[in-house]
């Protein structure tokens, strides 16, 4: 009994106390408003594959979709494979850039007899570039490195203990194709491949490199905002042409040009809705990806603010995109 | 030793003879060892490099094309399956549990703009169920931690990560506990879940996130099912050593009362095994919190995900701070458990008043709680964490002009270390491992195996390395396999010095151990990056790495067990005039060498499952093929291959160990440990 007294004493107590509290400032919480844009838009589930070129897409598409179409995005932190994989059940629904992925391809779309959940939207206007790089300090002291025929004159300087008598060429992430133990072999250079292993593993080492002065060869690629921090330089590989590439094993050229591209899941391009619109309209150079990569990156900016900050410095190419997508 | 002397001759004489026959034994175990070895070499001399059976890394041979259309088949088949499409239905009411969840703490469910709860209201929450279960002192060390999440900029990841920790234990002791009571009672349903329980905690976890997007769709469901996969054996396993270990009389005792199995079950055994299970429980959190990160590569909300964006974007700062708001949880989730177990037996024990004084406080604590909710609900200051002050940026920078100085300032003479160590030391043992004939090495190990462990380890060595073999990734094997072995080696060693002062030192245990609990419980991922500038990506950065996070858990064992060895024994020996030294090789490690034995085992699969990390930051070998077929479609069946020979390996060394130790145990009972304990009682009036 004395305990029941005691529970009603405290609670008569809270209350006005609560009362009292909420009464004396503070904003209370308030339901928000239906936003107000003319089409329903609904929901975007936005994959965010883990490099920060393609955040910078999402994140810059996302906003607009947002903030000037009413939608919904979801933003989903998922690798290639998973994202793809992701379009059948709608989980998934816009993967921003894209670098070639035949196999992949191969499964989802149609057109390269796959089961058709996945269509392409068009280009980014981004070019990928994939290749070998040093660090720039490199090229100032040995000029002539960046053409692969002195290669071997140089690979001394980048022996290290993983590669025993040869030079070490660094390898970077997984999820990349990548020829060079065919390259090495086929062309008769004395290195080994090492295989740094994640994109981290790779940047830190070119980090390092250039800030000490110490030899770096290895595989990378752009657009990429690392080379906004430290200027890389290709080595020029011999030239690319269509087809030379064919045969992995037998590899004795450079990487082929790729052009990104946007991939849709097949249902959210059916529903036709503004975001798709805006998808399919938007296009910008390395350049405008690199300075907003570098907001997220280097200056450690939210990628939302980054966003921001280039769509309002940036209206003429925002508002191309968006009559598109049939908002103001 | 002079006043024990005389009584004792004719004794020391028949210990002396024991002693001289297994110490004849341990030499000629120890004889036939080197033997091996030096044939091992003299071989390797001849034929190094022919036969190793080394493919390159873009290769896929026919069984990984196998496995490969083995993963598609199942992949396709899922669309029509029936049992996929319940695994399918089951995801989905858990997603949905789980955002029902997140609108009431972190996600705001339009229209409302906020969550229902906001900080004040959690905080509340979490203090007075603390209360309730584990008593003030916890409240104490709750409460701080809380506020510290949102000091640090990560209050709604922070509180994701406690709900998803949450709920996959919940599930994991929903599921968990029937079974080890049911391994607890027989012994065939125990021979049948150890091996699975075994594939739970050595299959690396990149293997089956693909799979398991599959069957449980992109979401949180997803994310909880693949931290139950490491996260639930610990509950058993140890859940089932309790019910085994409940005393057998007591239990014959209470049938011959006439209960029956469930009254049995519910009010003898599992009362009596109850704080042995909380601890099981204890390590289910930790595994489930160290599968976090993991998580975070198929979208799993919480922690993890700053952790990957810190790696990604090449900001360590921000990986750092966001592994500190989880170390920090781990060590409250862990001493709140603990609190709560030794709680559970006090409250049985409390009087009458106590419990009266406990109820009121109780209620009096529900009250002010639902206030601070209902304010939560209500008012925009106490739902949205204010944004000052700010430790997270401060402290961020700070660790980014540290990572700098790194850089510029140590890493040449690190790296110095790093060549050295490995051309003159790991790149030898490698070589010898791997470069030399498959049948070779495959023959040595077994004859080492069977030397260190017996029959059954001869058994189990040949069986995974047959498996190896037939996996086709055998030149990979044994390069991982140098690696793992290496880094045991120093976990062990390091585990013995430092193990040793801290069993001995009190002050040197307490200064250390909180040390130990961030070591451990830090994502492996944070620590890496330091590594990585410290050293490059190579071999021996994943050496270190698995070190890091093999070491504290070694450490622990051994200062426990030195800590265990008896006071009296050791005054004993000290009054026989044992100086330092003396102790600690002769009485101390001996007497702890069960530990001792344990640390190593644990270690070697500690290191075993950072390998795949390791293959992140240079290590190549198994790791890189596992993340390689999980980030490329073509390589799928390869990166299964070597997820298997992973888990093959580790059954391998775990059973060489075991086993050895068993042997071990026996001969040191016989030889020199019982001596001691029996000495002491005497010699010490």
């Amino acid at each position: 009994m004395r305990v029941r007294r005691t529970h009603a004493v405290l609670a008569a107590l809270a209350t006005t106390s609560a009362l009292a509290l909420s009464a004396c400032g503070g904003d209370s919480i308030e339901n928000a408003k239906e936003p107000t844009s003319g089409k329903d838009c609904g929901d975007v589930n936005m994959a965010v594959n883990p490099w920060v070129g393609y955040e910078a897409d999402a994140h810059v598409v996302g906003y607009l979709a947002e903030t000037k179409l009413g939608c919904k995005v979801n933003y989903k932190d998922l690798d290639e494979q998973v994202s793809w994989k992701g379009f059948g059940n709608g989980s998934v629904d816009v993967v921003i850039e894209n670098w070639g992925h035949p196999e992949l391809q191969a499964k989802y779309m149609t057109d390269k007899g796959g089961d058709g959940t996945a269509v392409d939207a068009g280009l980014t206007g981004n070019d990928g570039v994939i290749g070998w790089y040093v660090p720039p300090w490199m090229v100032d002291k040995y000029p002539d490195i960046t053409d692969w025929n002195n290669l071997n004159k140089y690979a001394d300087l980048f022996k290290t203990s993983e590669s025993g008598d040869l030079g070490t060429f660094y390898d970077g992430d997984p999820g990349f194709v990548t020829n060079d133990e065919a390259l090495v072999k086929n062309l008769n250079l004395n290195f080994k491949v090492v295989y740094a292993g994640s994109e981290d593993a790779l940047i830190e080492g070119f980090r390092k490199a250039e800030q000490n002065k110490t030899p770096f060869i290895g595989y990378f690629y752009e657009p990429q905002w690392f080379l906004a921090e430290v200027p890389l330089v290709k080595v020029d590989l011999p030239k690319y042409t269509p087809g030379c590439d064919a045969d992995p094993e037998k590899v004795a050229c450079d990487y082929p040009p790729y052009p990104l591209n946007k991939v849709v899941s097949s249902k959210f391009a059916d529903a036709d809705s503004p975001a798709y619109e805006l998808v399919k309209a938007f296009t910008w150079t390395n350049d405008d990806q690199n300075l907003v990569a570098k907001y997220i990156a280097q200056d450690q900016m939210d990628p939302d603010d980054a966003a921001k900050k280039w769509i309002d410095d940036n209206p003429d190419k925002v508002n191309a995109w968006l009559s598109a997508a049939g908002a103001s | 030793m002079t006043v024990a002397a005389p009584t004792t001759t004719s004794v020391a004489d028949a210990r002396a003879r024991a002693g001289a026959v297994s110490a004849f034994r341990e030499h000629a175990r120890l004889w036939a060892l080197l033997a091996v070895v030096v044939v091992w070499v003299l071989i390797w001399s001849v034929m190094q490099g022919k036969y190793t059976l080394e493919i390159s890394t873009s290769t896929r041979t026919d069984v990984h094309t196998w496995l490969q259309h083995l993963a598609d088949d199942i992949s396709a088949a899922s669309d029509t399956n029936g049992f996929v499409s319940a695994l399918n239905s089951f995801a989905d009411a858990l997603n949905s549990a789980f955002e029902w969840l997140q609108n009431i703490f972190t996600v705001a469910k339009f229209p409302r703009p906020l969550p229902e709860i906001g900080w004040l209201g959690t905080i509340a929450i979490a203090a007075w169920v603390t209360f309730a279960a584990a008593g003030w002192r916890s409240v104490c060390l709750v409460v701080p931690a809380f506020l510290a999440f949102g000091f640090l900029g990560y209050w709604t990841d922070s509180v994701d990560t406690l709900l998803l920790v949450g709920v996959s234990v919940a599930i994991a002791c929903l599921v968990g506990i029937p079974l080890c009571v049911w391994m607890g009672r027989s012994r065939v349903v125990t021979a049948i879940v150890t091996p699975v329980l075994d594939v739970m905690q050595t299959m690396p976890s990149f293997v089956y996130l693909l799979p398991f997007v599959v069957f449980f769709g992109i979401g949180t469901a997803a994310a909880i099912m693949v931290t139950l996969v490491y996260a639930t054996p610990p509950v058993v396993r140890i859940g089932a050593h309790a019910i085994r270990s409940v005393n057998r009389e007591v239990l014959e005792a209470t049938t011959s009362l006439g209960q029956n199995q469930r009254q049995r079950l519910v009010k003898v055994e599992l009362p009596l095994a109850k704080r042995t299970i909380i601890v099981g429980v204890n390590q289910t959190i930790m595994a489930a919190l160290a599968m976090v990160t993991i998580a975070a590569y198929i979208d799993s909300p919480g922690l993890g995900q700053p952790v990957l964006d810190g790696l990604k974007r090449g900001q360590f700062g921000t990986s750092f701070v966001a592994g500190v708001a989880i170390v920090i949880m781990a060590v409250m989730l862990d001493r709140t458990t603990t609190a709560a177990s030794v709680r559970s037996e006090q409250a049985k024990r409390a009087g009458e008043s106590r419990l009266r004084l406990r109820r009121i406080t109780l209620g009096a604590g529900l009250v002010v709680t639902l206030v601070l909710v209902y304010l939560s609900n209500t008012q925009v200051w106490a739902n949205e964490f204010p944004s000052h002050p700010d430790l997270g940026t401060p402290l961020r920078d700070a660790v980014d002009r540290f990572a700098d100085w790194m850089r510029s300032d140590v890493s040449n003479l690190t790296t110095s270390i790093q060549s050295g160590f490995t051309d003159h030391f790991l790149n030898p043992v490698q070589s010898l491992i791997a470069d030399s004939p498959w049948f070779v090495t495959g023959t040595a190990i077994v004859l080492i195996a069977t030397i260190v462990g017996g029959i059954r380890a001869f058994v189990a060595t040949v069986l995974c390395l047959a498996g190896i073999y037939f996996l086709d990734l055998w030149y990979n094997a044994m390069v991982t396999l140098t690696s793992v072995l290496v880094a045991t080696a120093v976990v062990v060693a390091l585990a013995v010095v430092v193990g040793v002062a801290m069993g001995r030192n009190l002050t040197t245990d307490r200064v250390l151990r909180p040390f130990l609990d961030a070591g451990q419980t830090i994502p492996p991922f944070v620590p890496l990056i330091p590594v990585l500038i410290l050293f490059g990506a190579n071999r021996f950065t994943a050496m270190v790495a698995g070190v890091i996070y093999a070491a504290p858990v070694a450490i622990k064992l051994v200062a426990d067990g030195i800590r265990s060895v008896s006071r009296e024994t050791i005054e004993a020996a000290e009054s026989s005039g044992s100086n330092r030294w003396q102790i600690i090789s002769k009485v101390q490690l001996p007497m702890a060498r069960g530990s001792v034995l344990l640390a190593a085992n644990q270690g070697l699969l500690y290191v075993l499952s950072m390998v795949v990390i390791g293959g992140m930051v240079g290590a190549g070998a198994l790791g890189f093929d596992v993340v390689k077929g999980f980030r490329q479609a073509d390589y799928i069946g390869r990166g299964l291959a070597a997820g298997i020979t992973i888990v093959l390996l580790g059954i391998m060394l775990d059973r060489i160990t075991t086993y050895g130790a068993a042997r071990a145990g026996a001969s040191t009972n016989a030889g020199r440990t019982r001596p001691f304990l029996r000495r002491a009682p005497r010699s010490a009036p």
